[in-house]
């Protein structure tokens, strides 16, 4: 029982990090009908930049000072990159951006080398917040719940309350009327690029000591947060959020299982004793499967629901 | 008609070229052919393979796909079992038709998948094949029957069985074989393009829609030309596993999908025969600057992605589109603006490296005990000099270079009127 | 004027309705139109004519109604399948295929009624057939100088032109064509007339058009749309002398 609370515990923390960065990735593809790839890099370089802040100033001010170093650079791709390759499609902003992963891979090994930085949590940070029958709760993780939580409700009011967030309200309903509604598209852009950074850098500040800075961050992070945004529907913040949590819960909840298939068969009677790719397929613990859950989760769904959970647009 | 066969001098003389290659690094001393020259060739006829059918769906279709190492790793992984079978007995085929039964179970592989990611078209459809991509790589990690883990599986090609008579013991032979699978490929596919579904690929390419309204349900299209790309893939990867006689994980995982989007966007996309260009170009430049510099994705990205914004249709777009500039017999005008340009462009270029290398030695190769040597000389990393004349190299060079680009254009264009006006008094006098 | 209509129409729209979201852009819309008939539909702009050709080739679902072609339904299909059972539709914005030649251009719009579907078999340079029938269409429109030319590159005539033959080159019985004359020249749209009257013989014609001209000199029947309704349809005398149609529209373009 224990481990089902806090295993659901740390799938929430880690469901809203993803979300964090699911939904940057969400609100630019709808504004933009541009899906980056270098995502997870803005998420990786948030982390390193993080680090090497808080050597300096401390972690607190590099909680403020990353994020917004990020969203320049995410400004500055737009402007200088995105906006320039626009007229030549979809097709070539995808490329684009999926270029500025190798870069921003090989750059960030460059300059901060190839071995994990010893980037830890805030000492005053690091204590149990609680204990659930033995088990401890960090206090960082409350929080990273509680940042991702503000951010969240941030980014809501923005959305809600503010003339620009009501144009990226229409632009995700109505993606076609974006460019007619007369407002400054090319800034508009910026903003929201520059913003979705912004997210991805605060995502990288917070969880790059809750998983490890290492350059083999956003090569990890990456896939599962496309998966995210398809599972939840392109374009669908709602549906993101949903997958960012269930995704979130799954994994941690694939990682402490000790089953495997061929253990729900066995009350029926069903054994293996021979050996081969099939059997293997039956026994390898579900744990081992938790890597590639996410994948599989995404096939099915589209199967089903080739839109994702809550999609309502194509593409 | 000779729309179909009118380059095929080019072509002709590339085979021969390929033929004789082995032997003009043949060393008479020791009667022995070079076993680096050998391989790499070999490698370059595989990824032409891959590149080639990846822009069965990039610049064919429209597609961006990134699983497209999955049907050239699960050819390759197939090959193996298939050879090892072959070689206990089990399997009574000769060598050289093996690569075929790799391309199958690439066609079967991509058929199960292209029936769910071509659903989707565009980003979806991209999102989908990242997606099928790290399941088929995360699968190959922890399944050891079939893909063997991290050691991956191994076989041994001498199985004894051949058309010919050949044991392919020696590097050459297995070249031969791998020379003419890529033969027999390139020519596949390019008959591809000239057929109804190769034309209705480029069709949906273009506007989908439109096809629709034509009878062609865009999905179909999108699903066969997924298949037999894969078909194509899965015999590249059993060539791989014919020549390395092992595959591991690294045959199918992301970073060769990457390459294959690179070969095939770098060599250009719009022309049947930019990704050979595009696979050569890498391969040569993987086996010699991945020796010399630990930064050498980096390069290679800042190519693709110069190439993205300034050269789209790639090196054999930019060499196209000189073809009415040489029809007209203009092209020697072209000769000073290029030298122009190529200067200021050299410049920038080594600054770049220069910056490049003196970063990647401070961190990484501090890290591994290198030392940076330049024509003999040892570089100090940490001194000011080298990274100031880099610096100015690169901006100096990168002005220079906008000016000089500046020019170019003007004389590009002029040349292009000049055309354009003379293409219209021809036709005025035709009519 | 009018063919007389023999057992069932070969395009029959029931009740129609069609709405983006909270707006009703199509609100009810019936209308029979006989095999042959030379049909034009009219009405201002926004009024929902190009939204109707949407619906009846499949591009976008109907919210509401029917909609037979010879007497088959169909109103679920495909866009493909519709095309399929012989309706063929041109755009008013030019929808071709911008980097193919002109050639291709018209040889992919023939491929499927010839029957080649998805063949990755057939060689296309060996089909003489084919081959001479996209030649023999490229003379048709005017278009074998441009031959090799990317698509892309045609003027806005030429394109139109080239719109048009793709549409009927797949020998669809009904063909619906959204303004093809709109933006070209008198010299122009005497031009495109003259060769949609040639390329649509025997066919079923329905045409959105906003020159008065072209529509009472090429229609057997006219209807009147207006904000998603039928307001008038009949023979053009009739729909002229129609009062509605003349406060609603007409009033202000004829005389
Ligand atoms: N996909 C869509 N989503 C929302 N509204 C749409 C859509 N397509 C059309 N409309 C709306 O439907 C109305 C009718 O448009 P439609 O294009 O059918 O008019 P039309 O009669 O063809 O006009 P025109 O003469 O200008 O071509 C317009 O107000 C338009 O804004
Ligand atoms: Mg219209």
């Amino acid at each position: 029982m224990e481990i089902v609370l806090i295993s659901l515990l740390n799938g929430l923390v880690y469901g809203m990090l993803l979300f964090m960065l699911a939904s940057g990735l969400t609100l630019i593809f709808s504004m933009m009908g541009v899906l980056n790839f270098a995502h997870a890099s803005i998420y990786m370089i948030g982390a390193y930049l993080a680090f090497t802040v808080s050597q300096v100033l401390g972690f607190f001010p590099a909680l403020i000072i990353a994020p917004i170093l990020c969203g320049l650079l995410g400004a500055a791709i737009e402007i200088y990159g995105l906006r320039r390759v626009h007229h030549n499609g979809h097709i070539a902003e995808l490329l684009f951006t999926f270029g500025l992963v190798f870069i921003i891979q090989r750059g960030v090994q460059m300059t901060w080398g190839m071995l994990p930085m010893a980037y830890r949590v805030p000492a005053i940070l690091d204590f149990p917040l609680f204990t659930v029958y033995g088990a401890n709760f960090p206090a960082y993780r409350g929080f990273m719940l509680l940042i991702s939580a503000g951010m969240l409700l941030a980014t809501w009011l923005l959305l809600k309350k503010t003339r620009i967030g009501l144009i990226i309200q229409a632009a995700l309903t109505h993606p076609q009327m974006a460019s007619s509604l007369g407002h400054n598209v090319p800034m508009v852009f910026t903003i929201v690029f520059a913003g979705g950074c912004l997210l991805a850098g605060l995502a990288g500040v917070i969880g790059g000591n809750y998983q490890t800075t290492e350059p083999g961050m956003a090569e990890a992070m990456g896939p599962i947060v496309f998966v995210v945004v398809v599972f939840g529907g392109l374009g669908s913040l709602a549906g993101c959020f949903i997958a960012s949590i269930v995704m979130g819960v799954i994994q941690t909840f694939a990682v402490v299982i000790d089953y495997s298939f061929i253990d729900f068969l066995k009350p029926l009677g069903i054994s293996v004793t021979a050996d081969n790719l099939l059997t293997e397929i039956l026994t390898v613990p579900v744990a081992r499967i938790g890597a590639l859950l996410p994948f599989a989760m995404m096939i099915l769904i589209l199967l089903f629901r080739p839109r994702g959970l809550l999609g309502t647009r194509d593409t | 008609m000779n729309g179909a066969f009118g380059k095929s001098w080019l072509w002709i003389a590339a085979v021969a070229f390929a033929l004789l290659l082995p032997w003009c690094f043949y060393d008479f001393h020791t009667a022995r052919h070079s076993g680096f020259m050998l391989s790499m060739l070999s490698q370059m006829g595989m990824m032409i393979i891959l590149a080639l059918s990846y822009n069965m769906l990039l610049g064919q279709a429209g597609l961006f796909s990134l699983c497209h190492a999955t049907f050239f790793g699960i050819g390759g992984y197939a090959t193996v079992h298939f050879l090892n079978a072959a070689g206990d007995g089990d399997l009574p085929l000769p060598m050289e038709i093996i690569p075929l039964l790799g391309g199958f179970s690439g066609l079967g592989l991509a058929i199960i998948f292209g029936y769910m990611a071509t659903k989707q078209r565009a980003t979806a459809f991209a999102m989908i094949t990242l997606g099928i991509g790290e399941l088929m790589a995360t699968a190959a990690l922890m399944f050891h029957h079939f893909f063997g883990g991290e050691g991956g599986v191994s076989t041994n090609r001498m199985i004894d069985h051949s058309l010919f008579g050949l044991t392919y013991a020696s590097g050459v032979q297995v070249y031969y074989l791998i020379l003419a699978w890529t033969l027999i490929a390139t020519l596949a596919m390019f008959f591809l393009t000239k057929t109804p579904l190769g034309r209705m690929a480029n069709a949906t390419r273009d506007n989908f829609e439109r096809a629709q309204f034509m009878g062609y349900d865009p999905r179909v299209v999108r699903f066969l030309q997924f298949s037999l790309s894969g078909l194509f893939a899965g015999i590249g990867g059993a060539l791989y596993a014919i020549t390395y006689e092992i595959v591991t994980f690294d045959a199918l995982a992301g970073p060769l999908s990457a390459n294959a989007l690179l070969m095939a966007y770098i060599g250009g996309t719009t022309v049947f025969g930019g990704p050979v260009l595009g696979a050569v170009l890498i391969t040569l430049l993987q086996s010699g600057v991945s020796l010399m510099s630990n930064s050498w994705l980096v390069y290679v990205g800042v190519l693709f992605i110069s190439m993205v914004i300034f050269a789209p249709s790639g090196i054999a777009g930019l060499i196209m589109g000189h073809k009415p500039i040489l029809r007209a017999g203009k092209l020697g005008q072209l000769v000073v603006p290029y030298i122009r340009v190529l200067v200021p462009g050299l410049l920038l270029v080594l600054g770049f490296v220069g910056l490049v290398e003196l970063t990647s030695f401070l961190t990484i190769g501090a890290a591994q005990g290198k030392t940076l040597v330049l024509g003999g000389n040892k570089i100090d990393v940490h001194a000011t000099m080298p990274w100031l004349v880099s610096a100015i190299a690169l901006f100096g060079g990168g002005a220079w270079l906008r000016i000089e680009a500046r020019h170019f254009r003007r004389v590009w264009d002029g040349l292009m009127a000049d055309l354009k006006s003379a293409d219209g008094k021809a036709e005025r006098v035709l009519a | 004027m009018s063919i007389p209509a023999s057992g069932t129409p070969a395009l029959s729209i029931r009740e129609i309705t069609k709405s983006f979201g909270q707006t009703a852009i199509i609100r009810g819309v019936s209308l029979d139109i006989a095999a042959g008939e030379r049909h034009a539909i009219i009405g201002p702009n926004g009024a929902g004519k190009t939204t109707c050709f949407n619906l009846i080739s499949g591009r976008f679902p109907i919210s509401s109604g029917e909609i037979y072609l010879n007497g088959e339904r169909i109103d679920q299909l495909p866009p493909h399948k519709i095309n399929r059972m012989g309706l063929s539709r041109s755009f008013q914005i030019t929808s071709i295929f911008q980097r193919m030649s002109v050639f291709e251009n018209l040889r992919c719009a023939l491929l499927w009624s010839r029957g080649y579907r998805y063949s990755f078999w057939s060689p296309l340079w060996m089909q003489r057939e084919l081959n001479a029938q996209a030649e023999f269409l490229l003379e048709d429109l005017n278009l074998h100088t441009r031959r090799d030319l990317p698509a892309g590159l045609l003027s806005y005539a030429e394109q139109r032109a080239l719109e048009i033959g793709m549409t009927i080159a797949g020998g669809a019985s009904v063909i619906l064509l959204d303004e093809p004359t709109a933006g070209m020249s008198n010299t122009e749209t005497d031009y495109a007339m003259d060769l949609i009257r040639r390329v649509t013989k025997g066919k079923t014609l329905v045409m959105v058009e906003h020159d008065m001209k072209v529509v009472f000199d090429l229609a057997d029947v006219i209807t009147v749309l207006v904000y998603g309704q039928v307001i008038a349809s009949g023979p053009p005398e009739t729909v002229r002398a129609n009062p509605a149609v003349q406060e609603a529209y007409l009033g202000a373009l004829v005389e």
